[in-house]
């Protein structure tokens, strides 16, 4: 939780200071964790909406005529279908299969893509696009530090974005589809509007250039002020996207894991092929072909606490003994939460195949307590 | 910065404690803000003989887990079972309505004045 000095700030940092938020190190920056109350936060994204700073999230371009080719061969999805306007969750892989980032690929134009990545991540993620587009007629820019993102998200995104949007382009943001992206004019200032989220909720990302992300942020703020919107941290960002059932690289995702073991097997095109109609070949392809073939020793699961005790990441997942005792460790808790909408715990956790069977009752260890868990289908929550 | 309330004593674990008798404990509201929305709370139980220093119980946020430490040494007497039913009132009302438990107290552990705490945590 320490602000260390080191973290960059975001071009909001002064904003979310004026606001009284709680910061926090993450991912090398220093984040909002919270502006009042965890709960409040996540309620209001659910109920009405929230404002987000992802300011700290990586922003790559990959511009020229080779563009889709060299995503093909550098990621495990297939850039070069994705249609102008529309964007794909990815992956990009070693060539062990592990996973060095997850991604969302947007195609701006026929021959501009976008790549958002992790903000930990970004720099890698940016340097291994640069070395895997070498042969390509393509041009890699990491245009991270000139970019800021906001997301509005939550049931009343669509009204208080459309509300600041201008006329010629109210229509294309409120009939935009989800995981499709168009550049708009909104509260004056030239924005990426992404139908987009983390948050399971309907909403929007605004790419912004980073010297008008105050003047944005203000303008969402008031803009949303009548239709309960609030600021937003990283705290309730968090427990939105683990209700959602989405991973978060560093828990559910890292160099350990390949896509298969997460349960997101379908990103890796294994199939693909190039302009020739000959297979593909991508980095981590021999390797995730071998995985695809064989059975995973672990698999992500969520599980439900029935206590109210919540189970954190770290912990382990165990039998259950006799008298409520703790039994043999069969897995390891990613990430977990009282879950403010449903009211009880959730967590994602890495178990063994044999007790990854929806309905499996298990037990976490906490803290010495084996605090009784059951295996149920993802996510936990799914908008009406 | 903080405000303190200066009937209370503070420990440098957060905890408060007041010069009532039997004495009650709850935890200030530093701590309240830094654990965030509180979800969970396990106290000793009535009965329980309790040391100064040492670990009694535990408080959950949404994010995070805290031991909780007791600032005194003694039996306790009472919980507050309406905040271990709704932990929140420990975030809304940390010095009041949150209070978390009642000890016959026999010693104090190193204990600050408000003025002192505040130099040390406001």
């Amino acid at each position: 939780m320490a602000e260390d000095q080191q973290d960059k700030t975001t071009p909001l940092h002064d904003e979310h200071v004026a606001l009284g938020a709680s910061l926090t190190g993450f991912g090398g920056w220093q984040m909002p964790l919270r502006y009042t109350s965890d709960l409040a936060e996540h309620r209001a994204v659910r109920e009405a909406a929230g404002l987000f700073d992802l300011s700290h999230m990586g922003e790559i371009h990959l511009e020229g005529p080779q563009s889709g080719a060299a995503l093909d061969a550098a990621l495990v999805g297939n850039a070069s279908a994705i249609g102008v306007g529309r964007a794909r969750y990815s992956m990009i892989c070693a060539e062990d299969g592990a996973v060095l980032d997850d991604l969302i690929v947007y195609r701006l134009e026929d021959e501009h893509f976008l790549v958002v990545a992790n903000a930990g991540n970004a720099p890698r993620v940016a340097a291994e696009l640069v070395a895997r587009a070498s042969g390509f007629d393509t041009v890699v820019t990491d245009r991270s530090d000139e970019t800021a993102l906001v997301a509005v998200q939550g049931p009343r995104a669509e009204e208080i974005v459309a509300s600041l949007t201008a006329a010629e382009d109210v229509d294309a943001v409120r009939t935009m589809k989800y995981y499709a992206s168009a550049p708009a004019t909104v509260a004056g200032i030239p924005v990426l509007v992404a139908r987009t989220g983390y948050t399971g909720e309907d909403g929007f990302e605004l790419f912004v250039p980073a010297g008008r992300a105050v003047e944005l942020w203000r303008a969402l703020l008031a803009a949303g002020e009548g239709h309960g919107l609030v600021p937003a941290g990283l705290s309730a960002r968090d427990s939105l996207r683990l209700e959602a059932g989405m991973p978060l690289y560093g828990h559910e995702l890292d160099e350990t894991t390949t896509p298969y073991e997460a349960g997101l097997g379908r990103v890796v095109k294994l199939d693909k092929t190039g302009d020739d109609g000959e297979p593909l070949p991508f980095v981590g392809r021999a390797a995730l072909a071998a995985r695809a073939q064989s059975a995973p020793a672990r698999v992500l699961v969520g599980l439900r606490g029935e206590g109210r005790r919540p189970a954190r990441a770290g912990y382990d997942v165990v039998r259950r003994g006799l008298d409520g005792t703790v039994g043999a460790v069969v897995g390891r808790v990613t990430s977990g939460a009282p879950s403010p909408t449903l009211g009880h715990p959730v967590a994602m956790a890495y178990v063994t195949p044999e007790v990854s069977a929806e309905g499996t009752e298990l037990a976490v260890d906490v803290r010495g307590r084996a605090e009784p868990f059951v295996v149920v289908r993802m996510p936990f929550y799914k908008r009406a | 910065m903080a405000d303190f309330p200066e009937n209370l004593r503070y420990s440098a674990e957060h905890e408060w404690v007041d010069d009532t008798s039997p004495a009650t404990v709850g935890v200030t509201s530093v701590a309240a803000d830094a654990l965030g929305d509180v979800v969970y709370l396990e106290l000793p139980e009535v009965g329980a003989t309790i040391e100064a220093g040492a670990v009694v119980g535990e408080i959950e946020s949404t994010k995070s887990v805290s031991e909780l430490y007791s600032p005194v040494s003694g039996t306790v007497v009472e919980v507050n079972q309406a905040a271990v039913d709704d932990p929140a009132v420990v975030n809304s009302d940390p010095f009041g309505a949150g209070w978390l438990f009642k000890v016959d107290v026999s010693s104090s552990g190193a204990l600050l004045t408000a003025e002192e705490y505040a130099a040390q945590a406001g």
